[in-house]
Formats: C-alpha cells, structure tokens, sequence
C-alpha cells in the first residue's frame, strides 16, 4: 500500500475544508491542560466538544447528527484552536465562536442557551438554571442537560453546581471541573 | 446493507491506493493533482451515497474518470485509451468489464455505476464530474450501444 505522503494529505484536507463541502471538520487538540479535545465545526460554528474522545465511536455520533461528510481538517478549527488556547492561558473570558446547536432538541438547547449567559467565574445551581427556563421542578433534567452538553467549556457547564456549593457531577469527570472552577477562580 | 461511514474513515481506507492506481496511470506531479481531485468529486458525491457498498470500487471508478478527463483536457482531439488495469489492481469495472469493456470511458462508467452499483443518477453525475442528465444520457448511450452490439454478435 502506498503510503500518501503528509504534504498532499494535508492539501487534500485543506482543500477539502476549503471547499464548504464538509458537514463536519474536526481535529483532535492532543495537550491541553484538560487532556485530548476532540473540537468539530460545521458550516454553522462550533458544534462539538469531546473530552477522552475515541474517535471511531465520536465520528459516527458526528456523521449521524450532523451528515456523513465528517473529516480531520486542522486548518478548519484554527480559530476554535486559538480561543480556547487564549482561555486555558486565562487571557480570554469569553467566547466569541458561533455555535451551532441543531442537532440538540429543544429543551436542552433552551437549557444550554440559559448557560450561556453565566459569567465567567460565578457559578449557578441545576435549580436555578431550571427555574430560569420556566420549569422550576426540573432541576433534575438540568442535570441531564449538562451531562449532555455538545460543547463542554465554551457552553459553561462546568459553572453549574448543586444547591449546597458541591461540585454534584461533570461529563469530562470532576477532576476537570474543579480544573476549570480553579482557572476562573471560583475556587479557592 | 451497509450504512455510510464517515467520510474520514473512507478517506482513511482508501487514499493509499487511489494514491498507488493513479500514479500506475499518469506521472507523479499529475498523480498528486489528480489524488485531491478525485478526493473532492468523492465529497461532492458522498452525501446522495445510498449505501456503503463497494466504495473502494466507486472511488478507483471516480479515479479512473478523473484520469481520462485529464488527459482530454491536455489533448481534446486525442483518442482516448484507458489502460485496462491488471490483476491486482482492479478498478471498479471488473465484474461487468467483460460486457462494457467496449464502451467509451464515460458510457463504461455511466453503465457500471448504475447497474453494477445500483447508485442514482444523481451521484453518478457527481462523481463522475459533470451531472445528472450528463449521467443519464452516457447510461442510455452505454446500453444502446451494448444492446446493437449484441444484435450485431
């Protein structure tokens, strides 16, 4: 089997990207302070954060939600790459990617939306956030919102804990959360 | 039937040997141009797939064509001559080469993807760089000549 040589796999993938033509682009981020980052785009924005990712498994997830033109092109993420680096170096508090949210249903997305809006640094509670979308009883499905959440980081469901300042759970393990609390420094 | 992978796997599972077929056909430098080339009709068709059967022989097929566009473009007027490839590299033709082995190129490839693949015109046109009705036509024009072929046997 011929080998393809790193330069024309490279051009092909930028090509590729280039060409709008990809439902998805991803790339994995191998070192961050976080551990491996799988971070994919669409046409939309950014539609996919995975922590640990194992990649057979998160491309068909990817390719089922988003269209089977799923492929690694580096050059498609630089911009994700840059800002999430610019946060894990504490110079950047905010995000300003486009996401892209379609492939969520409707109430976890109103959920996610909800997050979105709590700053950097402070923290809420699974309470609060479900009496913020109206459904004041739902703490519980807040929680599976949270586990569920495409965009880890970006959308902040690092910054939401339990009623009593416990860290409750995190989707990427709660070694992460407290990582990510301690960045912002709403932990001490 | 099996379902579509992601395009990264398919990439994966086949760019070493596109890469090898194409550079069996033209020089490197062309290979090379023609290796992206081939890659990006495969993307502009991969979302009308309807299965995951026989890409290998979908993506050599897309290859080939991609092969012969080239060499019309470098001298339009020229015969054009497919080498027919040997054993161990079968393209995509092989299990209906003996009937359309007489074909033009792009009837051949018209009449294989269709029959032999069972893929709609629609993708067809796509991978093979032009479009639907074009897809159409070469099919029909493939099995007309077959069919007065047969008749003339």
């Amino acid at each position: 089997m011929t080998g393809v040589p790193t330069v024309l796999d490279e051009r092909f993938r930028a090509a590729a990207a280039a060409s709008g033509e990809l439902d998805v682009a991803y790339d994995v981020l191998d070192d961050t302070p976080v551990g491996r980052l799988l971070v994919g785009v669409s046409d939309r924005g950014l539609c996919r954060v995975s922590f640990d990712p194992s990649p057979d498994a998160e491309l068909e997830r990817l390719a089922r939600s988003f269209g089977p033109r799923v492929l690694r092109a580096p050059k498609a993420i630089d911009r994700v790459r840059r800002e999430l680096d610019e946060y894990f170096t504490g110079s950047r508090q905010a995000f300003e990617l486009e996401l892209d949210l379609r492939a969520t249903p409707e109430f976890h997305r109103r959920v996610l939306e909800e997050l979105n809006r709590v700053e950097y640094g402070h923290t809420t509670t699974y309470g609060t956030l479900a009496a913020q979308v109206g459904a004041p009883r739902a703490a519980r499905a807040v929680g599976t919102v949270m586990n569920r959440n495409p965009i880890p980081i970006v959308l902040p469901c690092h910054r939401v804990v339990g009623a009593s300042g416990s860290l409750t759970g995190y989707g990427g393990g709660l070694d992460r959360k407290e990582w990510l609390l301690r960045l912002e420094g709403a932990l001490l | 039937m099996n379902r579509i992978p992601p395009f990264e796997r398919f990439y994966e599972s086949h760019k070493g040997e596109v890469l090898a077929f194409l550079r069996r056909r033209v020089d490197r430098d062309r290979a090379d141009d023609l290796f992206q080339e081939t890659f990006l009709r495969a993307l502009h068709a991969y979302n009308r797939l309807e299965h995951g059967e026989h890409l290998r022989a979908w993506v050599l097929t897309i290859a080939a064509n991609a092969v012969v566009d080239a060499a019309r473009r470098e001298r339009p007027t020229a015969e054009l001559a497919v080498e027919p490839a040997s054993e161990d590299e079968r393209p995509a033709l092989e299990e209906l080469a003996p009937l359309t082995d007489g074909l033009p190129p792009k009837e051949r490839a018209a009449v294989v993807l269709r029959y032999g693949y069972d893929l709609d015109y629609d993708t067809i046109g796509a991978a093979l760089g032009s479009n639907e009705q074009a897809a159409r036509q070469a099919a029909s024009a493939g099995v007309r000549r077959l069919r007065k072929e047969k008749e003339q046997r």
